[in-house]
This record gives C-alpha cells, structure tokens and sequence, in this order.
C-alpha cells in the first residue's frame, strides 16, 4: 500500500513488478528514431539562406533539375535526431572501453578547445606560407616531440592513420632499396616482408598492396616472435620486417634488439608498427630498439579523439637511412621562418611521392600537440607506468577464473585471455562479450589476435581510476562465476538490457541493403 | 597530473595486489640496453592555462580566413557551418565512441553513417556509398584500384584538369601497385580529351567537374566512349556543394565518384581532417573499398544496423583485402550528414546558387580591370584568371596587404608554364566588399 502526500499524490511505488513492453517501441529515455527520410522533411531547411538573385540559367543543360533526394530538418529536430541517436551510444565518458589495441583513453577537451582556434581551424591548406607560419611552427614541434619520445632523427607527418602510416614506412622502405639497386623490378629484388602471425591484419594487407610477397614469422609458446624462425627466413631477397612492439598479445619482444640486428644484417629494414606505443611512451625509444620505421596512432597514444571510427593520424618516424624518402610536403625552416616543401624536388629529392592533397591532419596535429604539452616528458612517463600498472593489475585479478594467454611474466598495456576456461560451458567469447554489455561495459576486443583461441584483449588504459577498474573486474567476476555455474541463457541471449538485442550479421552481409530507398510506389522525393 | 587518476596509493596497493616490488618489475622484458631511467629531453606536465597560452601565440601567427577578404579554393572550400553541427559532434557519445565493432551499443554510429551513405549517393547521383575514405585524393587513388579489379585492366587515363595533388596522391599509391597512369596536359576546358586515349587496356578514366580550373562539365559523352571501351569513368569532385547546382555525376554515367566532402560541415583546417566521399554502382558494391553500414534486424526482428561485407576488409582478409584502410571519417562524416540534414534539398540548392552567383560577381569585377582575363568558361563557384604577372608573387602581394587573393596554379604545378594563371573562389561567405577590395588591390599591385 503506498503513502500519499495531502493532495493524494502517491510518494512510495506501487508493488507492481511484471515488465510489459511498451506499447509504442519506446524505452523510457531511450527514444525510438527513425530515419531522416522517414520523417516529414522533404522539401523542408533548417538553414535560413537569402533568396538567390537568379536560378543557374547561364549554366543551360549543365543544371541539376531532377530531384536529388535530401530530406531536412529544423533546427530543434535535428538536434533531437542526434541526441536521441547518441543516446545508443557507448563512450568513454560513460564508463570504460577496454578494446585491446585501440587505446581507448580519456579525451581531453582541452584538445577540442585548442584544435578550434581560429589560427588552426579557420585557415586553408594553401595561403600563403607567410600567413600560416603559426600552422607550420605547431607541425613543426608536433614533429620534435614525436622524434624526442621515439628517439628517430625524422617523422612523415602526412599520413591520416595507422594503416596510411604502415603504406608511408612501407613505402619508404621500396624507395630506399630502390635506390640501392634492390627494388622490386631490379635483378636482385627485395621482395619479402616478414610478418608475424600475431600481427594487426593491416600489416600483411598493406605489405601485400604496395607488391610485396607476405611471409609469416612462427610465434614462440611464449607469445614472441620466434626467432630461429625469423633468422632462417631473412635473406637478401627480404625487404622488411613488420613487428608490433609491444606485440598485439600484449607482450614486449624480449628479443627486439636481437631481431633488429638479424634484419638490419640481412639488409632489410624493420617496420614497427607503433599502435602500442601507449605502453612504452616516455620509458622506452624505438629508435633504440634499432627500428628504421613506425607509426604513431595519434588517436591512440596521444588522446586525439576517435569519433565513431576516425579521423586518425598517422605520422611515421624513420630513422636516417629512410628519412630522405619521405613522402611531401615537408615542413623546413631556416632563418627566414618555415616553409612548405610541396613537390619532391631539392631537399626532398628522393622523396617517394605524396600520400594525400595536403598537409595531413592538422586538427588532429593540434590536439595531440595539446595532450602532449599538457603531460609533458614526466606526464608521459607517468602515462606508460600507469597503463603498464592497470593491465597487470587486471590479469591479476582475473587470472584465477578466466586463462591468460600468457601467464608468465608481466604484460604490458593490455592482457591477453584464451577461452580455454570457458571449455564446457557452452558459451562462447562472443556470448560473455554480449553479457558484458548488459553489465554497462564495452567488450574488451575479440577474436584478436588469431594467434590465440576465442581471444579476449582487454586494455584499460592509463586514465581508468583503481576505483572503476575494480567495479569492472567485479562484474567480470560474477560473470565469470555465472558462465561457471552454468546461467547459459544469460549469455546466449545477451544483451538483453542494450539499446538493441543481438544483431543478424549474416542477414546483413547475404543481401546488403545499404542505403535508404523510398517504398515501391511511392513518389517520395521524387516530387 | 589531471588526466590520470591513480593516486601514490592506489599505486602500491595495485603493485602489491599484482606481486610486483616496483613498476620497474612490469618492464623487465625491455633489454637493458634499451632502459632510460631519465625523463626525454622535453618539458615537464603544464597547466590548461600555459598549454592555452603556447598554443594560441602559435594560432594568433596565422592569417585566420575569416577575417580576411578570402578567395582560396583549389580543393578546400570556406563555408558557413551552422552552430549546431559543432555542438553535436562534440557531444561524448559520438567524440569518445570508435568503431562500431559491438553493433548493439553503437545503433547510434551506425545509423548516422547508414543516413550518410544514403546523403551521399544521393548527392553524387550514385546508387551506393561507403562510410567514407580519408579525403577526396585518397577517395580517387581507391577509385583508380577498384577500376582496375573491376576491368582487370591496368592503366588510368587522367585528364588535365583533375586537381594535380590529387594526382600525385593517386600515382604514388597505384604506380606502388604497378598500375599506370597517363596523365593528360593541363587544359581549362579539355576533360572530354581523356575520350581520344582509351584503349583496349584502359580501366578507367579519370576527369574531375567542376576542375581544377574551376570549369564545369557534361561528362556525358566521356562516358558513353568509356563504357564503349569497356572503361569505367570515374569522376572526381572537390567541390561537393556543386552538386547542388550542377547535374550529378550519376546522372552523366560516371561509375565512381570520389569526392571530398569538407565542404559540407567541415572547417578548412589547414588541409585536415577532412571526409572522402566515396560512390558506385550497385554491381560494383563488393570491389568497393573501406567500410559499409547495413541494415540487418535484431533477435526480436527489430531493425537495426550494422557494420557489413567486411570479408573484403583487411582483418579479415588479411593480405588479400580490397585496401589496407582500416580507419574512416567518424566524425566528419557525422558533421557532414548534420550540416546535409540541415541544408535538406531546398537548402543546398539555394546555397549552391549563392555560391555561383558570389563567383558570378566577382569574374565580373574581375574582368573589368586592364590586363586581366577570364579563363574559364563555365563555373560553379571558382574561375581561373590571367594577371598580367606571376601569379605568385601577386597573391604574395595581396598578402601583403590582407587579401588572400586566391590559389596561383603554378603552386600545384609549377612545370605548366601557367604561372600568371590564379585560381579565384567565392561562396556565400564572401562579402560584396571582399570582391570590391580584391579588385582594387590586384588593380593597385598588378597593374
């Protein structure tokens, strides 16, 4: 029986319990939302423009007259749209995000208020150089603090993500051996690059696009790369080697320094691909580990945001014997300011080409500036032993119900499971991944690396306090003890309580649909 | 430090808990060659405050193009962005939230990319459209390798007047694959040229409207001979609010359409970020790069979206993969689909005649002075002129003097020996004072 307030207004709630669905589709705060052409907008602006004097007759037939079929929105209904859409949404800001290998760190917004300055945001790629040389100032100390953390004498800015990165150093490496005499259409070519059975699957994509012959490196039982293996594979007709460093089970190459001296011997050069830097910055240069070419995931290491799936960045350091390969533009300076080399002529001579129409990622260039000067050579530091410190910190803790990978030794930023525990349960990686979400939590990456049975890489990142890394490893405790104690369904049906059930991939992938089209018969946006 | 939350104890007891004496015991696998005790040689953690005050006396050394008379183009197009574009994309759910790799807790990802990807092919005239590229030259360089899986030929014919940093971008990465190329002299108003170099091993030709120079043209033709030769024809497009004025390249025959789309949502950035449109046919849906949203339905048969066709991408697909992209657009796609939302139909036709006219007005002060001549002959909203001198110096001049006057051509292509040519844009940010004080600076500087 509930209390009433003295106008009869009940204050306790009633002891209903049962759930009913809704009747219209709506879950309280979570709004149903169509699309944008399902609603009323056809013909509609929510942009207030003058009227134009004329209507494009000196253009003739060149006029678009058929209709295009854009809806529009209002300005309060767009801006419903999208909160409502954000709503369905998991972020950082909501809780962690421990996707292995994609660094999903504090944002700072800082970084936004930096990045839209004026001076940064309201300048075009192609001014003058005498107005931009704030711009080419910030590339250029962009550039000294990533040759500084990663000990390497040069860095191609251009790149705009890992994967355009790992093109560059690639690249740069074909251009390099061509000089030499080496390239892939010379009598002696070098036309191999090693890769590791654990590596990001962008390394073999982007080794076998430039026209390389990809060969894969063993792995040792202790999650390394094997190197009696790589030894017996290099020769001179190896171009480079492709290593992840710390390596993606998660592990650092005990034997780096042995790895590059065998490859640097055979005459070929080692790429690093650098999406883990996160976990050595400030404690440990790349350049001393003898690599000749790495890429810096801007939106990893140093917080630039990744919005749905980019904008990335993708700078690549490289050491000497690369440098003057290195793709246009580049930014110099001499006593008169800075300057713009745009075409591969006089300094940049050997350059290889350009990777894109212009400078690369400015915006991303001044947030990572930002995060950088914020934490400084000490922050940074602080950055790598944090990260380093909340991983081991959850294998520790996890280690007794779920199997490490790896269960020797330390990990770096992020430790690595096999779904050997989950043996006899019937549940899979991807079914306790799903009961994650009905928890409130991201899964952690899966399936990744391949190296490794039902793979779950869990990195937390330096920016998860003590507090909420131990309320996530209590609910992957009392998941783990549920998929123990055989509570199946809770995990075959997962997520029961995400703004979605289950999605069908397979539906998805047999007959695409990958647009919206107007109903058959109707004359929707054809009017 | 403010962004880490660890404290001195949550430390040691963490460090306790794991079995280690010091983090030093969580490195031991780094050779001991390769240990650095000391800090780098760079400054120590900083304040809001001095991050704000160092970065912005590099921003305040930056001619902004807003409060300039400005007139640059040539690829990156200063435009009015509507408020609420940029408030959204900040919002966290779509700033701190990647890759939708988990579908049913990024419904709100994938339906704005599922609504873009419709936007988009619609916009180009084009049945499909991916998630987005990097940016509209990395667009055509994908455009140039899909046509060849597609024809199983190897060469692109490019017309001279595509954006020449587009083809730089487009030959670095496709000669790596062993492609060629033939890339045609730059005309003004040559793109039907392309038509007489089509051979039998042509997989593609390539041809940019509105070009580099600014001129529009019906690629029609272009693409009736392609198809003939059993080429594609891919059009290129840097200009996206164009196809609010112009025929689309879809409705002229064009089989890929690589775009950038800053135009629309984006600011200018110095050149990044910016968002590759990307559009095809149909058929041609499982040679396209990059990534694609889908409709699908959820276990209670409820619609939803997802990320699909990934059996081309490169973590599944590996060293056979379509590309090596693993990263799109996020964001800017989201801002590009906000500020399209907001435009709908009826306002991007009418931005796009303002922009035309705003052109329109300025080839007209323009071609009042002594010395100087039109070159282009039909134009959206960017025109090339001849000065009576070197175009680089002039625009050098005009800086000088607070105008940034425009792009010289030479600066994209000094080999063409059209260094008195400018490239001249207006849109519906330019004032009818900015085209009055442009005129009298070039008249008082180039006369």
């Amino acid at each position: 029986m509930s209390t009433m307030n003295t106008v009869g207004r009940p204050t306790t709630p009633n002891e209903v319990t049962t759930k009913p669905a809704t009747l219209t589709g709506g879950r309280g705060l979570l709004q149903n939302e169509p699309l944008i052409f399902e609603g009323d907008g056809w013909g509609k602006t929510g942009v207030d423009l003058p009227e134009p004097a004329g209507n494009g007759s000196d253009l003739g037939d060149l006029v678009r007259k058929d209709p295009i079929g854009l809806p529009g929105l209002s300005e309060p209904e767009a801006m419903r749209h999208y909160v409502r859409l954000s709503q369905k949404n998991h972020a950082i800001d909501l809780a962690i995000y421990p996707l292995g290998s994609c660094t999903m760190k504090h944002n700072p917004r800082l970084n936004e208020k930096m990045a839209r300055l004026p001076g940064f945001a309201d300048i075009h790629p192609l001014q003058p150089m005498s107005t931009v040389q704030g711009a080419l100032e910030l590339m250029d100390t962009l550039a000294h603090w990533l040759k500084t953390l990663t000990g390497m004498p040069a860095v191609a800015m251009s790149p705009k993500a890992g994967a355009h990165g790992e093109l560059c150093g690639l690249m740069a490496i074909r251009a390099a051996h061509r000089a030499a005499g080496q390239g892939l259409t010379s009598d002696k070519p070098r036309n191999k690059v090693l890769v590791p059975t654990s590596a990001h699957g962008t390394n073999p994509a982007t080794a076998a696009f430039v026209g390389y012959q990809v060969v894969e490196v063993k792995q040792t039982d202790d999650g390394r790369v094997d190197v009696a293996d790589l030894a017996s594979k290099l020769g001179d007709d190896v171009a480079a080697i492709m290593v992840t460093n710390p390596n993606t089970c998660g592990l650092f190459e005990r034997d780096i320094l042995e790895i590059s001296r065998l490859t640097h011997e055979a005459g070929a050069y080692f790429y690093c691909d650098g999406a883990n830097f996160n976990a050595i910055v400030g404690r440990v240069r790349p350049g001393d580990l003898g690599v000749d070419a790495m890429h810096i995931n801007l939106h990893k290491t140093f917080s630039t945001p990744h919005g749905g799936g980019g904008p990335g960045a993708g700078p690549v350091v490289l050491s000497a014997a690369l440098a003057p390969f290195a793709p246009v533009p580049w930014v110099v300076h001499d006593d008169n300011g800075f300057e713009l080399i745009e075409r591969p002529e006089g300094e940049a001579k050997e350059a290889f080409g350009r990777l894109c129409a212009f400078q690369g990622q400015m915006g991303m260039y001044v947030r990572a500036l930002s995060y950088m000067m914020s934490h400084g050579s000490d922050g940074l530091r602080q950055v790598a032993e944090d990260a380093v410190l909340n991983a081991n910190y959850l294998k520790a803790r996890l280690q007794d119900l779920m199997s490490p990978a790896f269960p020797d030794g330390p990990c770096m930023h992020e430790a690595l499971f096999d779904d050997e525990w989950l043996k006899g349960t019937d549940i899979t990686t991807l079914d306790f991944a799903k009961a994650m979400i009905d928890e409130g939590f991201h899964p952690m990456t899966m399936y990744f690396p391949l190296v490794v049975h039902g793979a779950m890489l869990i990195e937390p990142t330096e920016t998860e306090s003590k507090a909420e890394l131990d309320r996530f490893i209590e609910a992957m405790r009392a998941l783990a003890a549920a998929a123990k104690a055989g509570d199946v369904d809770r995990f075959k049906g997962a997520p029961f309580h995400a703004p979605m059930r289950r999605l069908d991939e397979t539906r998805a992938a047999r007959s695409p649909v990958l647009r919206w089209k107007p109903a058959e018969g109707s004359n929707i946006a054809a009017e | 430090m403010r962004y880490l939350p660890l404290s001195p104890d949550d430390r040691t007891a963490m460090l306790a808990a794991i079995g280690a004496k010091s983090i030093d015991d969580l490195f031991v696998d780094v050779p001991q060659a390769a240990r650095r005790d000391g800090l780098v040689d760079l400054p120590r953690v900083a304040g809001e405050l001095e991050v704000e005050r160092a970065l912005g006396a590099m921003a305040r050394k930056n001619t902004v193009a807003g409060d300039a008379p400005f007139f640059c183009g040539a690829g990156a197009y200063r435009h009015h962005v509507p408020a609420t574009v940029d408030h959204i994309i900040q919002r966290s759910e779509f700033l701190t939230s990647y890759t939708p790799y988990q579908p049913e807790i990024a419904q709100g990802t994938l339906q704005y990319l599922y609504e873009f990807q419709t936007q988009v092919a619609a916009l180009t005239g084009m049945e499909v459209a991916n998630a987005s590229l990097y940016d509209g030259s990395t667009a055509m360089a994908e455009g140039v390798l899909m046509a060849t899986r597609a024809t199983r030929r190897n060469k692109a014919v490019i017309s001279g007047g595509v954006h020449p940093h587009y083809v730089a971008a487009t030959e670095t990465v496709v000669h790596a694959v062993g492609v060629e190329t033939e890339v045609l002299a730059p005309a003004i108003d040559g793109e039907a040229e392309v038509v007489s170099r089509i051979g039998p091993d042509t997989a593609c030709v390539v041809v940019q409207t509105p070009n580099v120079f600014g001129t529009a043209t019906d690629v029609t033709k272009i693409a009736e001979a392609a198809h003939a030769a059993g080429a594609l024809l891919i059009v290129v497009v840097t200009e996206a609010v164009s196809m609010g004025l112009l025929k689309s390249p879809g409705e002229m025959g064009a089989d890929i359409v690589a775009a950038e789309g800053q135009s629309i949502g984006n600011a200018l950035n110095f050149g990044g970020p910016y968002v590759g449109l990307f559009a095809t046919r149909e058929k041609l849906i499982r040679q396209m790069p990059g990534r694609l949203t889908g409709e699908t339905i959820d276990a209670e048969g409820e619609r939803g979206f997802v990320l699909t066709l990934s059996t081309r991408e490169q973590h599944i697909r590996r060293d056979k993969a379509t590309s090596n992209i693993c990263t799109n657009s996020g964001l800017c796609t989201l801002a590009f689909s906000i500020h399209m939302s907001l435009l709908g139909e009826a306002g991007l036709r009418r931005l796009a005649l303002l922009n035309h006219e705003k052109a329109l007005a300025a080839r007209d002060a323009l071609a009042a002075l002594p010395g100087v001549e039109i070159l282009t002959p039909r134009f959206f909203n960017e025109f090339a002129v001849k000065l009576p001198g070197n175009a680089e110096e002039a625009v050098q001049r005009l800086a000088d003097h607070g105008v940034l006057g425009g792009v010289p051509y030479s600066r994209l292509n000094p080999d063409a020996g059209m260094d008195d040519v400018l490239l001249v844009a207006a849109t519906e940010t330019t004032l009818d004072h900015d085209i009055r004080f442009l005129t009298k600076m070039i008249e008082k500087t180039c006369g």
